[in-house]
């Protein structure tokens, strides 16, 4: 049973002015599955393709990214959804914030300034469900602003009241209003400060307890997918370069490009000198031949320059593509 | 030199600023009451560490003096520094105290090569009287964070990667040969696989160009890897101030504590600890606002006397912390306290 299957996707920029064309291949070949009830997370630096794969999964591939090849399907108990080729009434009727939510970045632009937060669930509830009686929306409101554990008084606030984390909060909570069986979060907590962070990411834990839905957490912090995803997918310029459970990929990273990642953090009680990788990531409109991390690999062979590894199953759910690490060699 | 040996020096500074309409409003205090110094002939790194609205930017608006505060001093090298009027003076104090801001990109203008930059901060710091001069003295600077001119010239900001554009960044600042830098967020906005190369990059300052640096972060992490002493700040006070292994791995105050264990280690066998529940504070200004310590509202250990007067600053080991919990007659040990 699978949630989200995504099958051999091919998601790239094409854009054409005065003449010259341009391709940036954003999501080149990804395949995973999101299972029922899990927290999977999404790693890789800025530019590598994280939220063009959001993009493509949650239906919004808009002109000029344009989906070469692949599937994207849902099965939602008993319906399933392809992606790719749902109409927009559909998905805005009866996928989208029902099924699947989405939680964004910046939660002080999410929320209108000029109107109370209450009003802004009711846009959302309207939208979505049209509930006549004004006392059972408020109601339906309350209940679930209390199971959250927000105090009821931010309904009646406006954004600016309320601190950032508050605001955060408010814009899970407007994700999860029909509890849906797929929230993404897009680096949820970036601009949050380390005790609002934590604060904001058990929340999202406790909901995906509460509902056992599934929660697609993406973020280029590691220490976070290691308090907080089940399994998690190292991405590195379009491609998956690295999928397995969290205790795995922290214990055991196969993939230079991880073990670098995992390597660099800097961590409180350790004071010895951390290198940093040489080169910088690749330029997706002329990705390097190859592996695309052999630029920037210490263990680069003259195999890495031309052929392009294929993504392997180790070990249990664990996948990696990296030329070093052959099909069941471990 | 200064006659004290100071580098700089802060004395009880505060910054007031009225919120709200002409008549009525409220005063918040931003920065308050906060004293540190920085030694001249001792280059460190000083972290100033503390969650969003916690006047780490006021106060750095402060040192670069961007700012008047409404009490205290700020001594650059023993003067004074509002009482630079000056032009020629406040372009002496600039080459001396230079910044480096959060978003690389956001500092250069896309539509302009990153070396004009530089070339132009040596003409206005008149640092060389020629092009030829001035071309070795940005080829200089760009060596000591790891690049040469030859590498961005004819550059855009958009053809240089995160990492290296932050790298220009510091070069520029470190034209003027200055003595203090201030980093407001330099890692915040890079990749994280580009990330250590800046954080390494601070640290070699201090060690072979002998520049002190004022880091400003809200990531514990990379404090404890660079600095040599940090101060936590919480709405406007320093709440905490020590070297940055007795303040890390000892804290004393509460906040502190609060927000050691709040850093997510990289190591899903720990997960239990950081998954416990934390109660966060509604709204900024109830904070702001609050008789005595701020943090009496979510601290663990709160006491009476924590909502009535503003707590004194007390020596507990190596450490300076703004907590009634130290105060008592007897000092206590701060491992005995936090058991």
């Amino acid at each position: 049973m699978t949630l989200l299957s995504v099958q051999n996707l091919r998601a790239y920029y094409q854009t054409q002015a005065y003449g010259i064309s341009r391709t940036v291949r954003a999501v080149d070949g990804i395949s995973f599955d999101l299972l029922p009830n899990e927290v999977y997370g999404v790693a890789g630096e800025s530019s590598c393709g994280k939220t063009t794969l959001i993009k493509v999964i949650s239906g919004n591939a808009k002109p000029p990214l344009k989906v070469l090849e692949g599937s994207v399907n849902y099965t939602f108990g008993e319906r399933t959804v392809d992606m790719l080729r749902i109409s927009q009434s559909e998905l805005r009727r009866n996928v989208r914030w029902k099924q699947i939510s989405y939680v964004m970045q910046g939660s002080m632009s999410v929320l209108n300034p000029v109107r109370k937060v209450i009003k802004t669930f009711q846009d959302i509830v309207d939208t979505h469900e049209h509930i006549k009686n004004k006392n059972e929306f408020l109601e339906r409101t309350r209940t679930h602003i209390n199971r959250l554990g927000l105090p009821a008084e931010v309904l009646n606030a406006y954004p600016h009241q309320l601190s950032g984390g508050m605001r955060q909060r408010v814009a899970i909570a407007l994700a999860t209003v029909f509890q849906p069986a797929l929230i993404i979060a897009d680096e949820p907590t970036t601009a949050l400060d380390v005790v609002v962070q934590r604060g904001v990411l058990q929340m999202i834990r406790d909901i995906q307890a509460m509902s056992s839905n599934t929660v697609l957490l993406v973020t280029h912090d590691m220490a976070v997918h290691a308090n907080v995803a089940d399994r998690v997918m190292i991405m590195y310029a379009g491609r998956i370069a690295e999928e397995a459970p969290t205790e795995s990929i922290f214990n055991a990273p196969l993939h230079p490009y991880t073990q670098h990642l995992i390597n660099s953090l800097p961590v409180i009680g350790e004071k010895s000198t951390k290198a940093s990788l040489k080169g910088s990531p690749p330029n997706l409109a002329d990705p390097p031949s190859g592996c695309r991390f052999h630029p920037r690999c210490p263990f680069v062979m003259d195999e890495c320059r031309t052929v392009v590894p294929d993504l392997v199953s180790v070990k249990e759910r664990h996948r990696v593509a990296c030329h070093l690490v052959k099909e069941d060699s471990l | 030199m200064s006659a004290n040996g100071k580098l700089l020096d802060v004395q009880h500074v505060t910054v007031e600023f009225h919120i709200g309409g002409l008549v009525g409003g409220t005063l918040l205090t931003a920065v308050n009451d906060i004293s540190f110094s920085l030694e001249s002939d001792k280059p460190e790194i000083l972290t100033l560490a503390g969650e969003s609205g916690s006047g780490k930017t006021t106060l750095s608006r402060l040192l670069l003096r961007d700012l008047e505060p409404t009490k205290g001093k700020v001594l650059f090298e023993g003067r004074d520094v509002s009482t630079i009027r000056k032009r020629s003076e406040f372009i002496e104090f600039m080459k001396k105290v230079q910044p480096v801001f959060q978003n690389p990109f956001d500092t250069f203008s896309p539509l302009r090569r990153v070396e004009a930059y530089l070339f132009d901060t040596v003409k206005n710091f008149g640092m060389a009287s020629n092009r030829r001069d001035a071309a070795q003295v940005v080829d200089d600077a760009l060596h000591d964070v790891g690049l040469s001119l030859d590498e961005v010239r004819q550059r855009y900001p958009h053809e240089l990667s995160g990492g290296q554009i932050q790298r220009v960044a510091v070069a520029r600042a470190l034209i003027s040969k200055p003595k203090l830098i201030l980093a407001d967020e330099p890692v915040s906005m890079v990749d994280a696989s580009l990330r250590m190369e800046i954080v390494n990059l601070f640290r070699e300052l201090r060690d072979k160009q002998k520049v002190s640096v004022i880091y400003i972060t809200h990531d514990l992490a990379t404090a404890y890897y660079i600095s040599d002493r940090i101060g936590i700040m919480l709405r406007g006070y320093v709440v905490e101030l020590g070297p940055v292994e007795d303040v890390l791995e000892r804290p004393a105050h509460p906040y502190t504590q609060l927000l050691k264990e709040s850093v997510p280690e990289p190591a899903p066998k720990k997960r239990e600890s950081w998954a416990k529940h934390i109660d966060l504070g509604t709204t900024e200004v109830k904070e702001y606002g609050r008789i005595g310590c701020k943090f009496a509202g979510r601290c663990p250990k709160v006491m009476d006397i924590c909502h009535k007067a503003d707590p004194p600053d007390v020596r507990v080991g190596q450490q300076t912390v703004k907590c009634y919990l130290y105060s008592g007659p007897v000092e206590k040990d701060a491992a005995e306290v936090s058991t």
